[in-house]
């Protein structure tokens, strides 16, 4: 039996009976969940993906050193050590601001987010000053593809640290104006997911670029 | 490495008056056609004094069926420019045998090809696709707009802004002459020093980022904001598949950025990743274009799959054969298109092995796709077919993708494609899918969706005449070109040393033509339509007796889409609601919460343009302030904390009682 | 908030909130100190051993190495996305864990893809390649210096 002949057999039964005990609308007002926590983690995913052919990059060319430096001559694991441990307390902090923000304290809230830029200044200026170092020293992006890939990877993770910067700095400036309102609140989540991606993807820059660059 | 320093202002970069096209009479014809046009354009709007409605009520909408439509204008302006340039390659190709030159000069010719791949992907098939998902797919689930209304108006001036972009290199410098994906190392520095290759790393970023927004965008929106009870799989199937496309946007298009950003590190910084010396490895770019290009193709297809499931379903009056397994089938593919992209670069080199699983993947693929047809012939089996226009394009497509289906089965089987590999059966078997699929999906939807848009339909002859004419057409323009790739010729040739290669060439050529007069004729019915509106109103806001959301709201609808929210019981859910003889609410109207009108989309698409075009010309200081100048105005953007209003319950208890008195005026 | 229950997706539909305070972040569990702690000293544990690992040229074998310290990455990885991400497989109604499951199918298939496709593409196009071991370049430098 097609749906066609269903249809015929049971129109009119139906219109004799409105309805037919099922509700069809909403009567009041209709609120879908909000969307913004998971977009926002669907543009990370995607941002993976950015990662992910970086990584490819350095997987395949990492090793093309054109006869110039390799990762064993250039990498100072203690200073990476240092930057990592960096971004691993401002991912600590961030995480203190947000049980602030779960107890609706601003000042505290701002105070552990202050400290969280601290750290993540702080991991910006180390990679700056390796960056200046290795260029200083001739290992410059254009020197190998090992080196173009090198600085394409951890600069881009970079890049990543300084928009959050920049985003952290304009909301404490809204959280001080307005306070822990419903949208500061979906904002600082949204960061808060961006942070601790960062830090992820670092993992497996330190890992697979500084420690495996130097075996 | 650091490419040489060419003599470059300061004030202008690279930027001279000898980027101006003076010396190319076909050019400066095209300019002076474009500029007149322009002119009375604007003339006229400024005459009829519409400047205030365009942006109060277009321009800076975040009402997602105006941001639908204003998609579907783009790709249809965008697709008589990527016509023209198919047209101009096809009459060189049919003139220029046995030592004629025809009248294009190699590098012109060459831009011309790439513009066209270029256009008629990213500026053509994205924005309509994503322009009828954008209309249909918030009606269908029930809601009232998508998640971020504000990134979607934002998403659709970021790729008008890129489609800006590449039309702009037709006056000013030049376009890339590398092909459509534009590879190292034919698009590094030193083959490639001029200002094209870069106008297309930059009109690709831009737009890119448009659409993975819009990605974003419609993902969460089907997640998030379905009508209560519509369940996974009481989704309509184009939703279901726009889910699946937009879900590979957000995984392919960040590949596609990654990829252009390392080529433009390399033409601009002097980089090593697809050069040939230094240790970079040019074949690494073709790998990792084609994991964002292979699901690219997918993410064309699958909403045309979508829409021949709604046509069908609907002119033959049943349910969907298979639901679930079209359901299936669609994600299934949406995996699979991630393992087979090296069947575009066989000839590559990486052997027998590598081969071999990339060939048997790109066959598996042909299954999932091979079921929905047999779910679509199911369902018109023993059904009541109505052969309106939007049917006979889902027959035509059925029988034109399947042919194409078997070609690229064909190309799939490593040995054939070394022999195959850049001829013109290539091009035969991808125009065959993707007119044959994409493009005839688009206008059976638009004739589908087209009065619940505009509250009229469009006329019926005039679509026949151009539905005969472009399928027709698109036989005697390819089957031509399967000949002569069969007969070893390549693609991309401006001239041809055999004059027995003619005829199929002046065939083809004719195809051309009858699918100009199947454009035109489309363009006419557009016309036709407008003048006889009145003949073909649709008051019912259910013209075609549907069976999804979308048909259950005026057309066109309001902008709050649903007076009161749909409940969901069953798939098909407005044919459920018809069987069931439900009655249409008429009292009780509340306030609807709505997203507020914006001005930061287009400002900031603006800029971005600006910022592209003085990358491309390296206008350094431009870059620089019109970078900072989006940055702050994005900040700026996110101190505005009222985005949205309430439409006063007066306002929708008007509306609703106009519709009443339209129901019953259609009644009576 | 911290104890705030994620409501399945469907069940959320038209609880009540209050017309200005529309949009209702989405709820979830946004962890405790007691779960930032336990990551923190996971994460510290789990990044100083590999770097000790390699600092102090603990293996001989290079690939061992690079072997452990994957692992050890991928464990803080996981780490990372329960305690930092507060990934679980009921917030958002499944649907992060969902799209995060797709995103790593495709990051491997990009990744490993990518180093099989290219490896093999060296191994046949590249000459004199097939004298490589562990520890040489996989690539030979096409050129000497600049």
């Amino acid at each position: 039996m097609t749906a066609t002949t269903f249809e015929a057999a049971h129109k009119d039964a139906a219109l004799e009976k409105p309805d037919d005990g099922r509700v069809f609308f909403l009567k009041t007002e209709h609120h879908p969940e909000n969307g913004t926590l998971l977009g926002f983690w669907i543009y990370l995913m995607s941002d993976c993906l950015i990662f992910a052919v970086l990584f490819a990059c350095y997987g395949v060319l990492g090793r093309n050193y054109a006869a110039g430096p390799s990762g064993k001559d250039l990498f100072d694991l203690g200073l990476v050590a240092l930057n990592t441990t960096f971004l691993l307390f401002s991912s600590i902090t961030y995480g203190f601001a947000m049980l602030e923000m779960a107890k609706n304290r601003v000042g505290t809230t701002l105070f552990w987010l202050g400290v969280t830029g601290v750290f993540g200044a702080a991991f910006l200026g180390v990679e700056l000053y390796e960056f200046h170092h290795l260029i200083h020293e001739g290992a410059t992006p254009q020197r190998s593809a090992f080196l173009s890939s090198f600085f394409a990877l951890v600069g881009t993770h970079g890049l990543h640290v300084t928009f959050g910067m920049i985003w952290l700095v304009t909301l404490m400036f809204q959280v001080a104006q307005r306070g822990l309102i419903p949208e500061n609140r979906r904002r600082l989540l949204c960061l808060s997911m961006f942070w601790h991606f960062l830090d992820v993807v670092w993992i497996g820059v330190f890992t697979f670029v500084y420690l495996m660059g130097t075996l | 490495m650091t490419p040489a320093p060419t003599s470059e202002s300061v004030l202008f970069g690279k930027l001279t008056f000898a980027a101006l096209p003076f010396h190319e009479p076909i050019l400066i014809a095209t300019f002076a056609a474009v500029a007149i046009g322009g002119v009375g354009v604007l003339g006229a709007m400024t005459y009829y004094r519409v400047w205030g409605v365009l942006w109060r009520d277009w321009l800076t909408s975040i009402d997602h069926k105006k941001i639908g439509i204003m998609y579907v204008v783009l790709g249809l302006i965008m697709l008589l420019r990527g016509f023209a340039d198919a047209v101009m390659m096809r009459i060189q190709q049919a003139i220029a045998h046995g030592g004629a030159e025809g009248y294009l000069p190699p590098h012109h010719y060459d831009q011309i090809f790439t513009a066209h791949g270029v256009i008629m992907i990213f500026f053509v098939a994205m924005p309509l696709v994503t322009g009828l998902m954008n209309y249909v797919v918030p009606l269908q689930i029930g809601a009232r707009d998508v998640a971020f209304p504000f990134l979607n108006n934002f998403s659709f001036w970021m790729t008008a802004g890129g489609a800006i972009l590449v039309m702009a290199s037709l006056f000013i410098g030049e376009f890339a002459a590398t092909g459509w994906l534009a590879y190292p190392p034919l698009s590094g520095i030193h083959a490639s020093p001029g200002v094209g290759v870069d106008y297309y790393i930059w009109a690709l970023q831009i737009a890119g980022v448009g659409t993975l927004l819009s990605g974003v965008n419609l993902v969460a929106t089907i997640v998030k904001m379905r009508a209560p009870g519509m369940t996974m799989m009481r989704m309509p199937v184009f939703t279901w598949t726009a889910l699946c496309t937009n879900v590979l946007i957000v995984a392919a298009f960040p590949v596609l950025t990654a990829v252009l950003a390392l080529l433009s590190l390399d033409r601009y910084v002097g980089t090593a990743f697809f050069t040939n010396d230094f240790g970079g490895s040019a074949m690494m770019y073709v790998n990792l274009i084609w994991i964002w290009g292979h699901p690219e193709v997918y993410i064309l297809i699958l909403p045309a799959f979508g829409i021949f499931s709604e046509v069908v379903s609907t002119y033959c009056g049943k349910r969907l054969f298979g639901y679930a397994s079209m359901v299936y089938a669609t994600v299934v593919i949406t995996i699979l298109s991630y393992l087979v992209w090296l069947h575009h670069f066989f000839t590559m080199g990486s052997g027998a092995s590598v081969n071999s699983f990339f060939g048997i993947t790109t066959m598996i693929i042909s299954i999932p796709t091979g079921a929905k047809i047999f779910n679509w012939l199911f369902t018109m089996y023993r059904g009541r077919i109505r052969f309106d226009v939007p049917m006979l394009w889902t027959i035509s497509f059925m029988v034109t993708f399947v042919i194409g289906g078997m070609t690229g089965v064909l190309l799939a089987v490593p040995p054939a494609d070394f022999v195959l590999h850049n001829s013109l059966f290539l091009i035969a078997h991808f125009h065959n899918v993707i007119i044959g699929g994409v493009l005839f999906g688009l206008f059976a939807g638009i004739t589908y969706w087209f009065p619940k848009a505009f509250g009229f339909k469009l006329d019926p002859f005039w679509g026949k005449v151009s539905f005969w004419c472009w399928t027709i057409g698109f036989y005697i323009a390819f089957m031509p070109l399967y000949v002569l790739g069969l007969m070893g010729v390549t693609r991309r040739m401006s001239k041809f040393e055999d004059p027995s290669l003619q005829i199929w060439f002046v065939i083809a050529a004719l195809g051309a033509a009858l699918i100009a007069a199947g454009i035109a004729a489309f363009l006419w019915q557009l016309f036709v339509s407008f003048q006889k509106r009145e003949s073909l109103l649709d008051v019912t806001g259910d013209p075609w007796d549907g069976r999804t959301l979308e048909w259950s709201t005026s057309s066109p609808p309001p902008a709050y889409n649903f007076a009161f929210t749909p409940v969901v019981h069953d798939l098909d859910a407005w044919h459920d609601m018809k069987k069931r003889g439900y009655v249409r609410p008429t009292e009780g109207f509340i306030p609807i919460h709505m997203p507020k009108n914006t001005w930061a989309g287009i400002v900031l698409a603006g800029i971005s343009v600006v910022c592209g075009f003085a990358l491309v010309w390296h206008i350094w200081w431009l870059v620089a302030a019109s970078f900072a100048l989006l940055l702050a105005t994005v900040i700026l953007h996110t101190f505005n904390y009222a985005r949205d209003f309430h439409i006063p319950a007066s306002e929708v208890i008007e509306t609703e009682r106009a519709r009443t008195r339209l129901l019953a005026s259609a009644k009576a | 908030m911290a104890t705030h229950a994620e409501t399945p997706a469907h069940d959320a539909h038209g609880h009540g909130h209050g017309h200005d305070d529309h949009h209702h972040e989405g709820g979830g569990h946004h962890g405790t100190m007691r779960d930032y702690v336990t990551g923190f000293i996971l994460s510290a544990i789990l990044t100083a051993i590999p770097f000790w690992l390699i600092m102090g040229d603990v293996f001989r074998s290079p690939t061992t190495a690079a072997v452990v310290v994957l692992l050890f990455a991928v464990a803080q990885i996981f780490v990372h996305m329960i305690y930092f991400l507060h990934m679980s497989p009921k917030s958002e109604g499944g649907w992060t864990m969902l799209a995060m499951i797709f995103t790593v199918v495709l990051v491997v298939i990009t990744l490993a893809g990518s180093f099989w496709v290219m490896f093999h593409l060296h191994a046949n196009m590249t000459p004199g390649l097939h004298e490589m071991n562990g520890t040489t370049p996989l690539v030979q430098p096409e050129n000497g210096a600049r």
